[in-house]
């Protein structure tokens, strides 16, 4: 604030509570009154008269407490313009005080974990239930409370990883964030719908599903083509890229004909948001052991 | 003082009132007109594109500021949930801003890439698919409607007229940048840039 709207507020501030005072003192006693014995305000009517008493002192008593106690308040608090007031209080520096008592009570909690090896730690039960409710705050409602996911969402509880499932994985993915992309119709833009059905039942095929065998056969050359690039020649995934084996009984976004299709034809796009700036290292850290610990 | 002189002539009485009810608004409001941290936009603020405007619409036309803040106070247990408290400077380009009052559901002032998109689509069709102890109303309809741009222009002019830096390009671009979008589509938008400016917890 300048110099100029500092003086402004300030004024303003006393001006008005020295104005209450002023007008408090120079009421506190009736009119002057010519007789000793007219105490009326001199209002009259139809004989009904308005008698002109002073405020009964607890009363006046509570206004001089209140103009008093306002002055005290200005002095320790701020409320002058620039003037930060005598205890030096103020809402960031409240904030401040309640992280960093924080930090002392559960930095240390946190960081007797964070130079301890994820695997080690995955066995460690004080850290597994640390990490059980960071996971309830932060990651649960995509992942669900018991981290089976959903559609969409992946299992954490398997033991099939789009990015691996090593500690360094999971270190990576929390930290990082990943951005999942499977462009329609793979890398076959000009993929027909006889090739889609044909695809999609050689997908079912890996788990002896296919409806239709013949058009199961001839999807290998359409996999071939337009998945393999990503999924693998033999449909196993590919950790680097996020691309999921298809061979397994794990599947992201279901796994019926219709899902299939709908996957085939329009695409996939998914996001996990990078969690390096809302937790701390060491938490990130823990985090990662529960999630490791889930299925090792 | 006479009681008798302020009683009998009103217009001095008018002025009066008028001059002890004002003394507030000059000391707490008046200040901030010319008050940097106030009306600075902080770095990186940009205005929100057409499709996040119209979002922003379908945000208040639904409701959601009623039961959602977008407002992180500085206490522990906001910004531990939340993020970084929110600075004055990040709302210099909303004509009103969304602050809310009351919370039912969580505060969104930095919503905004912490969910996929397709967790927002999920929740805003079926809140208790992911959330299952939410009492959030769905919104099925905004995945059936397309976003009207009959006013996308008008409204780009008006924030540009209150200050917001859109540029004659951003205005002839308008409705190309909804047209034939979902409503889903601009809310998600909107949503998704929510409080990204500032990212850091402190």
């Amino acid at each position: 604030m300048s110099t100029f709207w500092s003086i402004w507020v300030s004024v303003i501030v006393l001006g008005t509570i020295f104005g209450c005072w002023a007008l408090l003192m120079a009421t506190r006693k009736g009119q002057k009154h010519d007789q000793e014995t007219d105490r009326t305000t001199g209002h009259s009517f139809d004989g009904i008269e308005e008698l002109d008493n002073p405020l009964p002192k607890w009363w006046f008593h509570l206004f001089v407490a209140t103009c008093v106690f306002s002055l005290g308040y200005l002095a320790l608090y701020p409320g002058l313009g620039n003037f930060q007031g005598l205890l030096g209080w103020s809402q960031y520096n409240q904030w401040e005080e309640e992280m960093q008592q924080a930090d002392a009570t559960y930095g240390e909690l946190y960081a007797q974990f964070g130079e301890v090896p994820v695997k080690e730690l995955a066995t460690n039960e004080d850290a597994l239930k640390m990490g059980q409710r960071l996971f309830s705050n932060n990651c649960a409602v995509c992942h669900g409370s018991a981290a089976r996911g959903a559609i969409g969402f992946p299992n954490l509880a398997d033991d099939a990883w789009l990015y691996g499932g090593e500690p360094e994985n999971i270190l990576y993915t929390l930290n990082n964030g990943r951005q999942g992309a499977m462009p329609a119709k793979g890398l076959m833009p000009n993929m027909t719908a006889e090739q889609v059905n044909q695809v999609v039942n050689y997908v079912l095929s890996f788990s002896g599903r296919e409806k239709d065998p013949k058009a199961a056969k001839a999807g290998a050359q359409v996999f071939a083509q337009g998945c393999a690039g990503c999924h693998g020649q033999d449909a196993k995934g590919n950790q680097a890229v996020g691309a999921p084996n298809l061979t397994d009984d794990a599947w992201l976004y279901g796994s019926t004909y219709e899902w299939i299709e709908e996957t085939v034809l329009y695409g996939r796009e998914n996001r996990m948001p990078k969690q390096s700036e809302r937790l701390s290292s060491d938490q990130i850290h823990i985090l990662a052991a529960y999630v490791y610990s889930l299925s090792n | 003082m006479n009681h008798e002189i302020i009683e009998k002539n009103i217009g001095l009485m008018v002025v009066l009132i008028l001059f002890v009810i004002s003394g507030g608004f000059l000391a707490e409001v008046v200040p901030l007109f010319f008050n940097k941290s106030v009306n600075e936009p902080i770095a990186g603020l940009e205005p929100l594109t057409p499709l996040e405007l119209e979002g922003r619409d379908i945000y208040i036309r639904e409701g959601c500021h009623v039961c959602h803040t977008q407002m992180i106070r500085p206490f522990r247990a906001e910004t531990e949930r939340y993020g970084h408290y929110s600075v004055a400077g990040e709302f210099v380009y909303e004509h009103p801003f969304l602050w809310g009052s009351k919370r039912t559901g969580p505060d969104l002032a930095r919503v905004g890439e912490r969910y996929s998109d397709a967790w927002h689509r999920m929740h805003l069709n079926d809140p208790r698919s992911v959330v299952p102890e939410s009492n959030m109303p769905s919104f099925p309809w905004l995945f059936e409607n397309k976003v009207d741009h009959t006013d996308t222009v008008a409204k780009l002019k008006v924030f540009q007229r209150l200050g917001v830096p859109y540029t004659e390009e951003d205005i002839a671009g308008a409705v190309e940048g909804v047209k034939g979008k979902f409503e889903i589509e601009a809310l998600v938008a909107y949503l998704q840039q929510l409080g990204t400016v500032i990212t850091t917890k402190r």
